[in-house]
């Protein structure tokens, strides 16, 4: 039986020894004339490509049409408008009023995103760790347990629009619910605060199963030793989670909090089917914005859109930025 | 005998593979609002029967792909070979093919579709782009179960646009529904409606006049409406931006006594409704200035960019040829575009409910009274820009966010905005 799955085993890696052979003597050769550091290079240049034509290439792209002006889709079509977008997108005489604004539903959107992500990324940190604390206990169907929390992630966005819109709307299943109680029913997508509750609440449930994988795993690194020496000590559970837990906790909940907020700024899917943006533009969200002037309008304007797209990049990148240093300042630490 | 047996299966499949070669293939990209995709599929492959060297594909999509999708395609000089489009008919025009060269008797399109030409090319243009599947107007429905059971008696020939309101308002409290009426999210849909409180959206020199008090006249009126909670907010109140949402699902759900959309609905209510309540078309309601709805329809034109003119033109003569639209227009309950049908009448519209004929033929009679404002919006390249105008900014007005005065003073902006931008 062990012979039949060794020669299984041979037949099914025999391509890519084959390919492997094939490819040896040249890579040996390229060695020999660069050194390590040419290999280097080699061995990254396919996943170089593929982001080069996936990432680099549109993004150069993006930033180029939102340099043009006019109504047409190709590149050449459009004419050089230099900087006009941008200053569309940002010629306001209160930022705060968004009305005074030349692209008022652009402002509409990122006071809306502002506040989207305030509030979606302190609710989902704080019920991710809630959650990945319960998780981590020894409790009865733990495994069941955190496989259904982690199934909404598994979900297309659209599914988790449509599921909820079925549940919220009028004749929506939580409107049987409360008439079934002899409560009065509720037009909850209509409404703007329940509205934009709804798109904070939807998100966190189906996005809040891969914060808490993250800060599971962190709870599992920390030793056990040292809730055992705490135990001895007979410290309060309270002390033992902000003396112990949290603290080594740290560098995970940095990364769910950075991820947290540059999925909140993207947020568009699960929003758009749930709320299509209303009531009025109460959820439209930034994403939604470049969506509709770009390509779902009556007539699309894409160098608007990209513009927008851009200063939405920007502040994304700064939020990576801010990942990056926060993850090396932790290392930085673990390291001491 | 089993050498035989393989070698008669290879040269059948090796026919079989030299035929498909053989055929060129079609792409039609096609929408639906009731049974006609059906009725299309059934036609196409009659036609497959009398040209087995054609193969035609009907690619059924949401009117929303034709709308958003297809015209990005045609920009980046993509597309299907024909397609069905209604919103973009003219706005896309330029990526139409001009079938003239191809056509088997151009006298014969021009005769009988020639007059509708200018819904879908570009001002100027003299091309034969397509023919229009079926002309369509807008205009109201009315559930009659609703009334009766309430005692309403349903507002009769010359009644306003309040007299329905307050009609519906009226069964709405009566029979417990959540709202009284609602019209489809489309600056389309209450283009005829503000043309019948004497709304202009055309400018001497053609281009788009600055929002009037006509269109404010009806605009105020919905919005009034909505605040009552007479008009359903879901519609539009419920969406941002320009998103088109019908509400048809509602009145056939019987949530709504009176529902304002057009006569492409015929087919979908009947089917859908059955015999679940009885309903009747009621044509347009009227404003001060008339009682007009607004004419559109569905183009089905050939693209620009497909490597097969001579068939494409082949279809689309076997699909505009009058026995097959006249059968079209029976078996999909459409309003009749060809010119040749609508002269020698005698139409067997085919449908077993009884709302149907008086219903398609209150909307021959409303088409009518369509006003000249109603007349001009499908040829006017504008159109799209004043729609999405008014669909964007009424809503919002409607959530309370801005008021009817911003409202037009933002309108006039975005509208400056799109002529702006598609002039540069």
């Amino acid at each position: 039986m062990a012979g039949l799955g060794q020669t299984l085993g041979r037949a099914a890696t025999w391509p890519l020894t084959l390919a492997a052979r094939a490819v040896d003597p040249p890579l040996r050769a390229w060695q020999r004339r660069t050194g390590t550091g040419g290999m280097a290079a080699v061995f990254l240049a396919p996943n170089l490509l593929i982001f080069s034509v996936f990432v680099l290439v549109p993004l150069v792209l993006n930033f180029a049409y939102s340099m043009t002006g006019g109504t047409g889709i190709l590149l050449g079509q459009r004419p050089f408008v230099g900087a006009e977008q941008y200053a569309r997108l940002l010629e306001c005489q209160d930022y705060t009023r968004p009305i005074t604004c030349r692209e008022d539903q652009f402002w509409t959107a990122v006071g809306n995103t502002a506040q989207f992500v305030i509030f979606q990324v302190s609710l989902m940190v704080v019920v991710s760790l809630i959650t990945a604390l319960i998780l981590n206990r020894d409790i009865r169907g733990r495994s069941f347990f955190r496989a259904v929390f982690f199934f909404p992630v598994l979900l297309s966005p659209v599914v988790v629009g449509l599921i909820w819109r079925w549940i919220l709307q009028r004749q929506g299943l939580l409107n049987l619910i409360m008439v079934k109680l002899g409560l009065e029913p509720e037009v909850w997508l209509n409404d703007r605060v329940y509205a934009f509750a709804a798109t904070i609440g939807v998100s966190t449930w189906a996005h809040m199963g891969f914060y808490t994988l993250i800060l599971l795993a962190g709870l599992q690194a920390i030793p056990r030793d040292l809730y055992e020496a705490a135990e001895m000590d007979a410290t309060p559970p309270g002390r033992v989670f902000w003396r112990i837990t949290l603290p080594l906790l740290g560098p995970n909940l940095a990364v769910v909090l950075v991820l947290a907020l540059i999925r909140g700024v993207q947020i568009f899917d699960e929003a758009y089917v749930l709320t299509g943006g209303g009531p009025g533009t109460s959820t439209l969200y930034l994403t939604q914005y470049i969506y509709e002037s770009g390509f779902a309008s009556l007539l699309r304007e894409p160098g608007l859109a990209a513009a927008a797209s851009i200063l939405m990049g920007a502040v994304l990148v700064v939020l990576t930025l801010i990942q990056l240093w926060l993850s090396r300042r932790a290392e930085g630490r673990k390291a001491r | 005998m089993k050498f035989t047996k393989t070698a008669l299966a290879a040269l059948a499949v090796a026919g079989l593979g030299t035929m498909a070669a053989a055929q060129t293939e079609i792409r039609v990209m096609w929408y639906s609002d009731g049974v006609e995709g059906e009725v299309m599929q059934d036609l196409l492959s009659r036609f497959e029967e009398m040209h087995p060297d054609i193969h035609v594909v009907l690619d059924n999509v949401a009117y929303q792909v034709t709308q958003e999708q297809l015209p990005v395609l045609l920009e980046s000089g993509q597309g299907p070979d024909i397609a069905r489009v209604a919103g973009v008919l003219k706005s896309a025009s330029e990526h139409w093919l001009d079938l003239r060269p191809y056509v088997a008797d151009a006298d014969y399109w021009d005769a009988n579709f020639g007059n509708r030409y200018d819904w879908m090319r570009p001002d100027g243009s003299d091309k034969m782009p397509g023919f229009m599947t079926q002309l369509t107007l807008t205009g109201g429905f009315a559930n009659k179960t609703l009334f009766d059971q309430a005692g309403v008696p349903l507002p009769g020939e010359g009644a306003t646009w309040d007299d329905w309101i307050a009609a519906s308002k009226a069964v709405m409290e009566s029979q417990g529904l959540p709202a009284a009426f609602a019209i489809d999210r489309s600056g389309h849909r209450i283009s005829g409606p503000n043309a019948s409180y004497g709304a202009n959206y055309i400018a001497a020199d053609g281009m788009p006049a600055p929002v009037d008090d006509g269109t404010m006249d009806f605009v105020a009126r919905l919005v009034d409406w909505t605040n009552e909670g007479l008009m359903l907010p879901e519609v539009w109140v419920s969406a941002a931006g320009t998103t088109y949402r019908a509400a048809a699902d509602d009145f056939i759900n019987a949530q709504i006594p009176f529902y304002y959309s057009g006569s492409w609905q015929v087919a979908n209510l009947s089917t859908k409704i059955g015999d679940a309540f009885d309903w009747v078309a009621t044509g347009s309601p009227c404003g001060t200035a008339g009682c007009s709805g607004l004419a559109g329809g569905a183009g089905l034109v050939a693209i620009k960019y497909t490597q097969h003119p001579e068939e494409v033109a082949m279809v689309m003569d076997y699909l505009a040829s009058e026995p097959v639209l006249r059968e079209f227009t029976e078996r999909t309950l459409f309003l009749p575009a060809h010119n040749g049908v609508v002269a020698a009448g005698g139409l067997n519209f085919q449908s077993d409910d009884p709302n149907v004929p008086p219903a398609l033929a209150k909307f021959v009679a409303a088409s009518g009274e369509t006003l000249p404002l109603a007349d001009a919006l499908p040829a006017w390249k504008w159109s799209n820009a004043y729609y999405g105008a008014l669909v964007t900014r009424v809503s919002q007005v409607m959530a309370g966010e801005i008021s009817l005065d911003e409202a037009r003073t933002l309108m006039d902006q975005d509208i400056a905005d799109q002529v702006a931008a598609a002039a540069q």
